[in-house]
């Protein structure tokens, strides 16, 4: 089992004539992702990478069955873009793009209201089953198949904590990039829910960065709910307040989203946090072995 | 983005948000020109610049002739104002906002901003105007009301009368408050604002309903389709090395240490700052290159690593997924081939194309400090540069 994605999984790639979308089509496809379509308007009827374009997303669903959908098109139509295919009534859609206008991402959200569509993103560097299916920009490689739940708002980061757990023999169930924006699709606690419910998961490697409250939530989540442990991490400890680091929703405002506040709730609610980015692996290490996971986490 | 007091108040006067007549001056002379224009018994002159809490650091002064305009101009322009959002060094003071004085009845607040939880724009009023509103909320949360906005409707007038009367405005202001709450809500979507601030909001004594300050930021995603909001872009108040950056579209931020940091990723780069600090160094700059990083961009975001002096060294860590190792690695020896490089540099590569990249590096002949781990990398930068 796993969470979001699978091998069943049916993937359509919008924007898929542009050239990074082209490039990652083929690493999702080497990976093993089945891919079924692709959308990019007036291309209908071409080939991209050997995968069918069509001009619309309702054409290439009703066409293919395509039941998830990765978007590589450009911020100014990015929204527009996701509303296609939650409109087309697809159960997923990853949104990669970064740089969307906040007030764009306000609309989709309220667009989506009471709709089935679940969105990841955007910003994000995508979903990955290890073995099964990758969607998105994820090195494949780093990743092993194995019980551990990887959710996290920055794409290099997590890349960072899989490197770490692969190395040390502890592979995952699936690894998710909510994204750095300050409005997304799903949060910490859809997918921490998600974690908990897979029998797969043995215990979860929560990332977070400064800004916001949603980690302080997901720990609040985490203390009320969570059967398996949780170890955490936050980005941007020794950030100076009013600036914004890369991500729009990494910025300190207010004296709130501090890391200090993140990590203290996290601590109160039973999260250890790693110390540094470089013992996220580690951390996760001691924590399985405290509640006596380690056998059967780990996968070598 | 940032812009200044007089130009957010430009955007509001367009759209019809009361505000007090006033111009900009960029000398002493201008000010009393643009005094005497203003046909005002009472000036104020404030200082322009993309931070608050200018009165208290002396930026603001009420004139009450010529004369005291002439003087507070002299004294405000071309002096260092230091508050609590310029940090220690503080900023110098080249433009300055003439404006007519006003009969203050009542100081209020109102602020719209990105409610993450919601993902809805709010609108928050107060009765405690002139106050940090972060004060406010500390200490009397109760006294702050907030208004969700659903995006298909946009701001209603029953909503804009309830936070009204929430905070008390007497009667007579009503619909001069409602008009000004409807009128800002409108600018803050037309012009995709990240945050508008009117702190204080006042009411006259001669029935008006206005903007004393304004402050308005923007979403800096949505600036491609806001080319009236470049125009007012002040490159004066930005760092030369983040406009050096801008230009390349990389995401730098400078800061107080003396190791130069280059990553991909807003995440990475973040943490790349926490462990060198967790090793005792202390960072000089935030940056990230990005994913799709091209070997221009590297050596680009090299150069202006280098042309801060207070660098004594740079660690470069990348975690190749979109970024390709060996992509970094050419930027990185062209940076330095151009430029030359006295100073220690530690790099730590990983991810994508990582063996290809490490080549490059050996292969280049130049003086740089293989890292195994983003731990290794930090440790060694930090003992080079004590």
């Amino acid at each position: 089992m796993s969470v979001f994605i699978d091998k069943n999984t049916k993937v359509l790639v919008q924007g898929i004539t542009g050239s990074t979308a082209l490039f990652h089509t083929k690493q999702m496809l080497d990976y093993g992702t089945n891919i079924v379509a692709g959308v990019t308007p007036k291309k209908g009827g071409t080939e991209a990478e050997g995968v069918p374009v069509f001009n619309t997303v309702e054409e290439a669903v009703q066409q293919t069955g395509a039941n998830a959908s990765v978007i590589y098109v450009p911020a100014p139509f990015a929204a527009d873009a996701i509303i296609e295919a939650v409109d087309a009534e697809m159960d997923l859609v990853i949104c990669i793009t970064e740089h969307i206008p906040v007030m764009d991402m306000v609309k989709v959200k309220r667009y989506m209201e009471g709709k089935k569509t679940r969105l990841v993103g955007p910003n994000c560097p995508g979903v990955i089953t290890p073995d099964e299916c990758k969607i998105g920009i994820m090195p494949g490689y780093i990743h092993k198949k194995g019980h551990i739940g990887v959710v996290s708002r920055s794409g290099t980061l997590t890349y960072e904590a899989v490197h770490q757990l692969s190395e040390n023999g502890f592979g995952q169930s699936t690894a998710v990039g909510i994204g750095g924006d300050p409005v997304n699709g799903t949060d910490f606690i859809d997918v921490l829910k998600a974690f908990n419910e897979d029998e797969e998961t043995e215990a979860v490697m929560m990332i977070g960065e400064i800004g916001g409250t949603a980690e302080e939530e997901a720990a609040e989540w985490v203390k009320e709910n969570m059967t398996k442990p949780v170890v955490g991490f936050i980005g941007g400890a020794t950030a100076p307040p009013g600036k914004r680091m890369g991500h729009a929703g990494a910025i300190i405002s207010g004296g709130k989203g501090t890391a200090d506040e993140k990590i203290q709730t996290m601590n109160s609610c039973g999260i250890q946090v790693a110390e540094t980015p470089a013992v996220m692996g580690e951390t996760m290490i001691n924590v399985l072995k405290e509640n006596g996971l380690y056998e059967k986490a780990k996968i070598n | 983005m940032n812009i200044h007091e007089y130009q957010s108040k430009e955007i509001l006067r367009e759209y019809g948000v009361a505000v007090p007549n006033g111009k900009v001056a960029y000398s002493v002379d201008e000010a009393l020109e643009k005094a005497d224009e203003l046909q005002t018994d009472v000036a104020v002159v404030k200082a322009q610049i993309h931070a608050g809490g200018r009165g208290k650091a002396g930026g603001v002064k009420v004139a009450k002739n010529h004369d005291e305009v002439r003087t507070y101009a002299d004294e405000i322009l071309g002096k260092t104002l230091v508050t609590h959002q310029t940090g220690p060094e503080g900023k110098e003071v080249k433009r300055l906002l003439i404006e007519e004085g006003c009969d203050i009845k009542q100081e209020y607040y109102i602020g719209l901003v990105m409610d993450r939880q919601t993902s809805r724009i709010t609108m928050m009023a107060s009765e405690e105007g002139g106050t940090e509103i972060e004060e406010v909320a500390a200490k009397t949360p109760e006294k702050i009301f907030k208004e969700e906005i659903d995006p298909v409707t946009g701001l209603l007038p029953y909503q804009a009368r309830r936070l009204a009367f929430h905070i008390n405005i007497p009667d007579e202001y009503l619909s001069k408050a409602v008009k000004f709450m409807m009128g800002l809500y409108q600018v803050f979507v037309d012009k995709d604002c990240s945050v508008a601030e009117i702190n204080p909001l006042v009411t006259t004594g001669d029935g008006e309903v206005l903007a004393l300050d304004a402050k308005l930021n923007f979403d800096d995603n949505a600036l491609f389709r806001q080319k009236d909001i470049m125009n007012y872009r002040d490159l004066d108040e930005e760092d030369d090395k983040e406009i050096e950056a801008s230009k390349y579209d990389l995401s730098y931020v400078a800061l107080d240490g003396n190791i130069g940091c280059m990553v991909n990723g807003a995440g990475l780069a973040m943490s790349t700052m926490d462990i060198i600090k967790y090793y005792h160094g202390e960072p000089a700059n935030f940056l990230d290159v990005g994913g799709g990083a091209s070997t221009e961009k590297v050596t680009a975001a090299f150069k202006i690593i280098l042309s801060d002096e207070n660098v004594k060294g740079i660690f470069v860590n990348i975690f190749g997924g979109i970024m390709k190792c060996d992509v970094i690695a050419e930027g990185v020896v062209a940076a330095t081939k151009e430029v030359g490089l006295d100073i220690p540099l530690v790099v730590r590569l990983e991810g994508t194309n990582v063996k290809r990249g490490k080549e490059i590096l050996a292969d280049s002949g130049l003086n740089i400090t293989p890292a195994e781990s983003m731990a290794d990398g930090a440790e060694k930068i930090v003992s080079f540069v004590q």
